[in-house]
């Protein structure tokens, strides 16, 4: 037996190429390990054992006939927010329970034509609003590395699982942090591209001039290959963005020597943990060891940041899940007494406690009387962060910073307070309001807890960012540790 | 109708312009009207959790046109924005229209109100058009206590043309509401079907006592799917409004429907405080960019439109003013003219083809309540038809007779004449024997004639024409009769010519 789990993409790939084994047998080996551990950690909402195998025997007649690809055969899970037409589509709550989408989201449809092997769909925050993977209708994912602990959210499912190497890689979504904080609590590595990189079509819209597709891997070169797969222009996303798409993988060497890495002082002052602040200097000692330069930049907004996206992202929301509204698709109340009961008692039986929060505030953050103090505002003080991240960019050529103030905390700890559970996407928001790339790369530990780092760099720059990670993992082992329990070979 | 003295409307229209694109604004599927419901929305027009729009270029340039016909602004840049609320007929719990920032700023079109020499005529300013998705429909008569909801108009391309409130009467409202109406059609992008729903007028009507500067509070009385209806519509508006007044009451801001049936207006909801649609930007679609030179060759491709038709009618053809208007009114009538009067060839003669398709043509179709396109006589068959009359086959008599032959779908013209044995006799020998011969049968009345009975004259022409069966050309006949009768004495006119 092969402890496939503790394999590479680019170590899977050349197995599958040579024949070593087959698809079939990878599948079934992440199958065993989904069905052995996922009890505990809760990372799953639906698994696709069936659909998995035709998909895998698939691939492996394409194989045998010569074809190959990047992803030809290699097991993957969506985060449970991108429609897959025939199995099920729930973001996680109870108002799509058991939805089906008639089409397959666009990054769907490419992983599928690409041949990579769909293990199921992962438990994540109600339509992706959190960062504790507390908020799912389908129950709390634990954290691989402490089952105490949260594995951060919104895409937690796919964090959980590629930490415990239930899949050797997975899709995410990033709205405010939600691929690069689960990432960094479950130590793992996650990139959130550049807003317009990914097709938004077919993946739940959270707030739609925020979210991003991205994926969740063990590594900066897994991403690569993945992310390589999902990029590009989609004519049925009008904000996806025209831009030719580098070849990720061959740009990962990318040299060191000369990058000028921007460290924003207002981020490591008061709020961060000085443990995660101590574990991040080490890495960035470790990438001037490699010839990079340290800059000290400015990002003055990351307050101001929170409050706008506070606002913006929740009135978006308001205004994209008002389609769940009991009449076509979704929960629908029993025995509606006439429509306004039909509205009022599907959604509030349908939706979860911090989604109606949110539907509640953006309400009222666009209502008449209102949208100037708040909408308007949001949206200036967004250009003003965009300005401030041009800027620094002027002085630096990838930023680096904390991904979240802490280290993963405990299940429950913030559940009484939702304004200190959005403080712990201060770090992330900002990246998300001006529409640039952003990576976590695991750093080290904290109280046997990961540490994330955040790479953010200019629109586009993913390629950079992914070599940045890469060379820093050629160095360092963090993104090779996983949780001891996960590691040995279930069968 | 007129209004009661000392008082005045305010009327400002919003026409929601159904634009005839082949697929939806946002979406590929199909927008043809009447398809069994829901066969003609996809996954986009359903609303379904993660679809997005993307906007049909088409839609774009119809748009652009419109504001290019009516001399607007057309918007290098516009927005679209959501305009939020639920209902069950609009799938996203959204319609997705520009608000900040439409395609289409200003504007004007020329209406002119009453008949012939009398009609005036008044600018109407637009305020606006903009580009929106039409909403599905909601089925509430076909399932007992269960309401149906059709989405195949959900996505289906509007313009919603918005004027300013400077009409002062119904007869105004429905001017500048044709006006419009004809305007599309020139520009072929909106079918004008206004019982399908492809246009429909929702009106803002307000009253005021004259001198007033302030605008009463108004109603909009919405959807309403005639020009009869619209103006029916206003009047009892203006009407039940100046009354409530009068009668020491308050006119509350409302939507209001009109009932054909009972010829009023009722209210459908009151909008004491402004509806909170909670517009923002979509930030699904991006800002809508048109090149400058993309715009050039739109104003280049305008076709004409009526008010230049018109203005060629008179010069060219040398038809009067208000015939010119009659004409050109819609863009179905001006192409019935145009085709007749082409299907004459060198014998074309406009203004008996204008006096025709406004007197004859025009009173049959409104008798049956039916557009010109859908007229059982062809422009072909008319041209035929007054080819006989120019060449003096048909009087203007018989040529009403085979009209309303070819109407009840008898045949071609010449065949008509030919088995009614309709045509004229022009024939001078024959006219002059038969006249002879009716002289030769009242030799006293004759007498009478000459000693001054003047009045005997359309005597013998009606017992000539009995003679002839109605088919003696009349001009011939006078003439004839005339010299075989000699002087009647000094009051002998002209007179008995038909």
């Amino acid at each position: 037996m092969v402890s496939y789990h503790l394999n590479t993409l680019t170590q899977l790939r050349a197995g599958l190429d040579s024949r070593a084994f087959s698809a079939r047998e990878l599948t079934v080996h992440f199958l065993n390990r989904i069905a052995v551990h996922d009890g505990a950690l809760n990372s799953f909402i639906t698994q696709t054992p069936e659909q998995a195998l035709q998909a895998a025997d698939l691939a492996d007649k394409r194989l045998a006939a010569g074809e190959s690809g990047s992803l030809l055969g290699i097991p993957y899970a969506h985060k449970d927010i991108f429609c897959t037409a025939g199995v099920r589509t729930t973001c996680a709550s109870k108002m799509l329970g058991n939805w089906v989408a008639p089409y397959d989201a666009t990054v769907h449809h490419k992983l599928n034509a690409a041949g990579a092997v769909l293990l199921g769909k992962t438990n994540m925050d109600e339509f992706a609003m959190g960062s504790s993977n507390e908020n799912s209708a389908f129950g709390a994912v634990k954290n691989p590395w402490d089952h105490a602990a949260v594995p951060g959210g919104s895409s937690g499912g796919s964090a959980a699982a590629v930490a415990a190497r239930l899949v050797p890689i997975a899709t995410g979504t990033d709205t405010g942090g939600s691929i690069r904080q689960p990432a960094a609590y479950c130590g793992i590595t996650g990139i959130k591209p550049t807003y317009g990189r990914v097709s938004r079509f077919g993946m739940i819209a959270y707030a739609s001039s925020l979210d991003q597709g991205g994926v969740l891997g063990v590594s900066a070169a897994d991403c690569a290959v993945m992310l390589q797969v999902m990029a590009g222009h989609d004519a049925r996303d009008s904000t996806s963005a025209p831009v030719p798409v580098p070849d990720y993988a061959a740009q990962l060497a990318q040299p060191m020597a000369g990058l000028r890495i921007g460290v924003p002082r207002q981020w490591f002052t008061q709020g961060l943990a000085v443990s995660v602040a101590a574990r991040i200097d080490d890495a960035l000692l470790e990438l001037e060891a490699l010839g990079a330069t340290r800059v000290a930049i400015d990002l003055p907004d990351a307050a101001l940041a929170l409050a706008a996206y506070y606002l913006i992202a929740p009135a978006e929301a308001s205004s994209n899940l008002s389609r769940f509204d009991g009449v076509r698709f979704g929960h629908r109340c029993d025995h509606p007494r006439d429509l306004n009961d039909l509205y009022e008692r599907s959604r509030s039986e349908g939706f979860g406690a911090e989604v109606q929060r949110r539907i509640l505030i953006g309400t009222y953050a666009l209502s008449a009387g209102y949208y100037d103090a708040f909408y308007v505002r949001a949206q200036r003080a967004r250009r003003q962060i965009a300005a401030h991240f041009a800027a620094a960019f002027a002085h630096c050529d990838v930023i680096a910073g904390p991904v979240a103030p802490t280290v993963a905390f405990d299940l429950g700890a913030h559940s009484a307070d939702p304004a200190t559970m959005y403080l712990e996407d201060i770090y992330t928001i900002p990246v998300n309001l001006a529409g640039l790339p952003g990576m976590s790369i695991p750093v080290g530990f904290a109280g046997g807890r990961p540490v994330g780092m955040q790479l953010i760099g200019p629109a586009f720059s993913e390629s950079r960012l992914l070599a940045v990670a890469h060379q820093y993992q050629q160095h360092t082992d963090w993104h090779q540790h996983m949780p001891a329990a996960y590691r040995e070979d279930v069968l | 109708m007129s209004i009661q003295a000392g008082w005045e409307a305010v009327i400002g229209l919003e026409i929601h312009t159904q634009l005839a694109t082949q697929s939806k604004i946002f979406s590929g599927a199909a927008t043809a009207f009447g398809a069994e419901p829901n066969s003609q929305a996809c996954a986009v027009d359903l609303g379904l959790p993660g679809v997005l729009p993307v906007l049909n270029a088409e839609a774009v340039r119809m748009a652009a046109l419109f504001g290019l016909a009516v001399g607007a602004k057309v918007a290098l840049e516009s927005t679209f924005d959501r305009k939020n609320y639920f209902y069950p007929d609009l799938p996203k719990g959204y319609q997705i229209s520009q608000l900040a920032q439409p395609i289409v700023v200003g504007g004007t079109v020329v209406i002119s109100v009453g008949e012939g020499e009398k009609a005036v005529q008044k600018t109407i300013h637009l305020t606006r058009a903009h580009l929106e998705e039409d909403a599905g429909k909601s089925l509430h008569e076909d399932f007992a206590g269960l309401t149906g909801i059709d989405l195949n108009r959900a996505g289906t391309p509007l313009i919603e043309i918005v004027s300013e409130p400077e009409m002062s009467s119904a007869a105004e409202a429905v001017a500048y509401a044709r006006k419009i109406h004809a305007m599309v059609q020139y520009l072929g992008i909106c079918d004008g079907n206004m019982q399908e729903g492809s246009f429909r007028v929702d009106a803002n009507v307000s009253v005021r006592r004259c001198g007033d500067t302030q605008l009463g509070t108004r109603t909009e009385v919405k959807n309403v799917n005639s020009f009869r209806f619209l103006e029916r519509a206003i009047d009892y508006e203006i009407n039940r409004q100046i009354e409530l007044i009068e009668d020491g009451g308050r006119v509350q801001q409302q939507t209001r429907l009109y009932d054909p049936d009972q010829d009023e207006t009722r209210m459908m909801r009151t909008k004491e405080a402004a509806d909170d649609y909670r517009y923002f930007p979509d930030p699904d679609l991006l800002p809508v960019i048109i090149a400058p030179e993309t715009l050039q060759a739109w104003q280049a491709s305008l076709p004409e439109l009526p008010d230049a038709k018109a203005a060629r009618y008179q010069t060219q053809y040398a038809l009067s003013a208000y015939d010119s208007l009659v004409l050109t009114s819609a863009k179905a009538t001006a192409a019935y003219f145009e085709q007749t009067l082409a299907a004459m060839g060198q014998a074309g003669d406009a203004k008996l083809i204008a006096n025709w398709v406004t007197g004859t043509l025009a009173a049959q179709l409104n008798k049956e309540g039916l557009d010109i396109n859908q007229s059982p006589v062809s422009a072909d068959f008319l041209a035929q038809l007054l080819l006989r009359v120019v060449d003096n086959t048909l009087s203007n008599k018989l040529a009403k007779d085979v009209f309303d032959a070819l109407w009840a779908g008898e045949g071609t013209p010449d065949a008509i004449i030919d088995a009614r044995g309709l045509k004229q006799i022009t024939d001078t020998g024959a006219i002059e024997a038969m006249v002879a011969g009716i002289l030769a049968d009242h030799p006293d009345k004759v007498a009478e004639y000459r000693a001054g009975k003047d009045k005997l004259f359309g005597f013998f022409v009606g017992l000539v024409m009995k003679a002839a069966k109605g088919k003696a050309n009349p001009q011939q006949l006078n003439d004839v009769l005339k010299s075989s009768l000699g002087s009647c004495g000094e009051a002998c006119g002209e007179e008995g010519a038909q």
